[in-house]
């Protein structure tokens, strides 16, 4: 009985240290991440203006204006052309190269380092290397489509005052940055999968692309659930590529959701509109955050 | 396994390595580009791309060292640099002094609701900036810090803190038990045991945190953009794309200097940590 009771009285204290332990940030993250949430959706509602800190609560009134204007429905399609299309060549072309760097080769090391590269740069210094790629005069695209006969005498690709050209520029961009990650998380799916599993399907007479499609992807489901996920969060919510890349231009036909947000509620100092633009990234969010939380249930499960 | 033929052998090989390469060549071509342009002379490097026998991939004229002497003497990106670092310093601060202890909380002392918590704050690092700079900047303005790096130090935590008790909650859940109930069989206090025992063991993954940290805030544009507006204030992430641009000129040289000599250093630096920080992301998906 007395041993029962110290360690109970143990188990207790700790639980308290706990929760000491833990409050800090808890209550950081509740003050600075929850409440100024619940203050977007509370804001959206209201005609709030940058300059003063008087406003008053019209209802739906953003909501309607914002959802009636061209300029958004293209910028709600431009979010999910992107991210669909971006992250759709992410997994095709991340599952090509982690399965590339699975085999051991000579300078493994540095051919890792350097496709890494794109995910560690900042991303607004990454895509303003891009925007000097894609410049309008001095464009080395350009240069090499000339010299390879595909843009002709008096041709020229405008890649950023063209909405079609922007849009595949925007896009390779966001290729470019996020298959370093996809890669290197695919990788970490792959190497935990045992090397018995592959041998005992090439006895069993599987070909290569039977191992891959009915063994290999089914158990590194969940490992492309998160892949994917983060992909597509980090791809669905950015603002920087083209913020800086085409400003949203021409004629604001390629911008997103954020940088739409930034351009009412920071630049038109239109605090409840640029409020209601960004709410619109919520229903994804929370879609995604769900499949995160029943993958991972899952994966305790197992 | 079948026995493959030499000429097949060959095939695959070359098929692999030109796949590596292509791969290689697609990722590093921007910073190629940024090496290139960084020292050329102007007029070997505002030509023209419509001039095809001019070739932009090399040194057309000797290399020159006036785009650095440009950005090092007479633009504020030494500012800049300095401007992050000290965010960056106090965000790490920051970070640990709320994430160490919530890590070792979440894995050692709260148990089942604790597990549920934990991934709870998980996703909290999925907020994106750009649903919350708008708030934001109505707080920030509210607590007088607009246009200061304050504003970023009080903001920046938002999405350091989750990750990085995450990161921790993982490694302290790595250290075995042991080594805390021995310590504290021998008479410490289970704070006495935390701070002389399990601290000093977990160097390596407060080294991760710490790296972790450093490189998000480096990389942080949007509420670096929205909160600060003097030049001589702005982190490394804003101050380049937007004040180096004077007027409507780029000086391209110049501006890709500065993107490199950035990005490399923080790309090494993340390469020594890979493996730990994809650990976190994994947690769960990898058995």
């Amino acid at each position: 009985m007395p041993t029962v009771r110290a360690g109970e009285t143990i188990r207790r204290s700790d639980r308290r240290l706990g929760v000491a332990m833990l409050a800090p940030a808890v209550v950081y993250i509740g003050l600075l991440v929850a409440v100024p949430f619940l203050l977007a959706v509370f804001l959206s509602l209201t005609n709030s203006s940058a300059g003063s800190l008087n406003f008053s609560f019209v209802g739906l009134q953003n909501f309607r204006s914002v959802t009636a204007n061209a300029v958004f429905r293209r910028s709600l399609r431009n979010t999910f052309v992107f991210t669909f299309v971006s992250q759709l060549a992410v997994i095709v072309l991340g599952n090509v190269l982690a399965r590339a760097l699975m085999k051991p080769f000579r300078g493994k090391a540095i051919a890792r380092f350097l496709i890494l590269m794109p995910w560690a740069a900042p991303i607004s210094l990454a895509t303003l290397g891009w925007l000097w790629i894609f410049d309008s005069t001095f464009s080395v695209i350009n240069w090499i489509l000339k010299v390879v006969g595909w843009l002709g005498p008096g041709e020229w690709y405008y890649w950023l005052g063209d909405t079609t050209l922007g849009m595949i520029a925007i896009i390779t961009i966001h290729i470019w940055r996020m298959l370093p990650f996809s890669t290197v998380i695919l990788l970490a799916g792959l190497t935990s999968i045992p090397s018995e599993v592959r041998e005992a399907a090439a006895i069993d007479g599987a070909g290569t692309m039977a191992r891959i499609f009915l063994v290999e992807v089914p158990m590194m489901r969940p490992i492309l659930t998160v892949a994917v996920l983060f992909g597509v969060v980090f791809t669905f919510t950015d603002m920087s590529v083209v913020y800086l890349l085409t400003r949203g231009g021409p004629y604001n036909s390629t911008h997103v959701l954020a940088s739409l947000a930034f351009q009412e509620g920071v630049l038109g100092s239109d605090v409840g509109r640029g409020a209601s633009v960004a709410i619109f990234l919520v229903p994804v969010l929370v879609v995604l955050a769900i499949v995160m939380l029943r993958s991972s249930r899952q994966a305790e499960v197992v | 396994m079948t026995v493959r033929s030499p000429v097949r052998r060959i095939i695959d090989v070359t098929v692999h390595r030109a796949t590596i390469l292509l791969f290689v060549a697609f990722a590093v071509f921007p910073f190629y580009w940024m090496v290139v342009t960084s020292f050329k002379q102007n007029a070997d490097l505002y030509v023209g791309a419509s001039n095809t026998a001019h070739d932009p991939f090399i040194f057309n004229m000797p290399p020159t060292l006036e785009h650095l002497r440009i950005l090092f003497g007479q633009t504020l990106y030494l500012t800049w640099l300095s401007n992050t670092l000290f965010v960056g310093a106090a965000v790490v601060s920051i970070t640990l002094l709320l994430a160490v202890p919530a890590g070792y909380s979440l894995a050692r002392l709260t148990g089942r609701w604790g597990e549920r918590l934990s991934i709870g704050i998980f996703l909290t690092y999925l907020v994106p900036s750009t649903l919350l700079f708008i708030p934001f900047s109505r707080l920030v303005s509210l607590l007088g810090l607009q246009n200061s790096l304050w504003s970023l130090v009080l903001i920046y935590p938002t999405f350091t803190v989750p990750f990085c008790t995450w990161l921790l909650m993982g490694f302290f859940k790595s250290l075995p038990k042991e080594v805390e109930d021995s310590a504290m069989v021998d008479g410490c206090s289970r704070v006495g045991a935390i701070w002389r025992i399990v601290l000093p063991l977990s160097v390596p993954g407060l080294l991760t945190v710490v790296i972790f940290a450093l490189t998000l805030v480096i990389q942080e544009f949007v509420y670096s953009l929205t909160f600060i507006s003097s030049v001589e204030r702005m982190t490394v992430s804003v101050g380049v794309p937007v004040a180096l641009v004077r007027g409507d000129v780029y000086y391209w040289g110049s501006l890709m200097a500065a993107c490199l000599i950035t990005s490399v250093p923080i790309s090494i630096l993340y390469n020594f940590f890979l493996d730990r920080f994809i650990a976190g992301f994994t947690v769960g998906a990898i058995k």
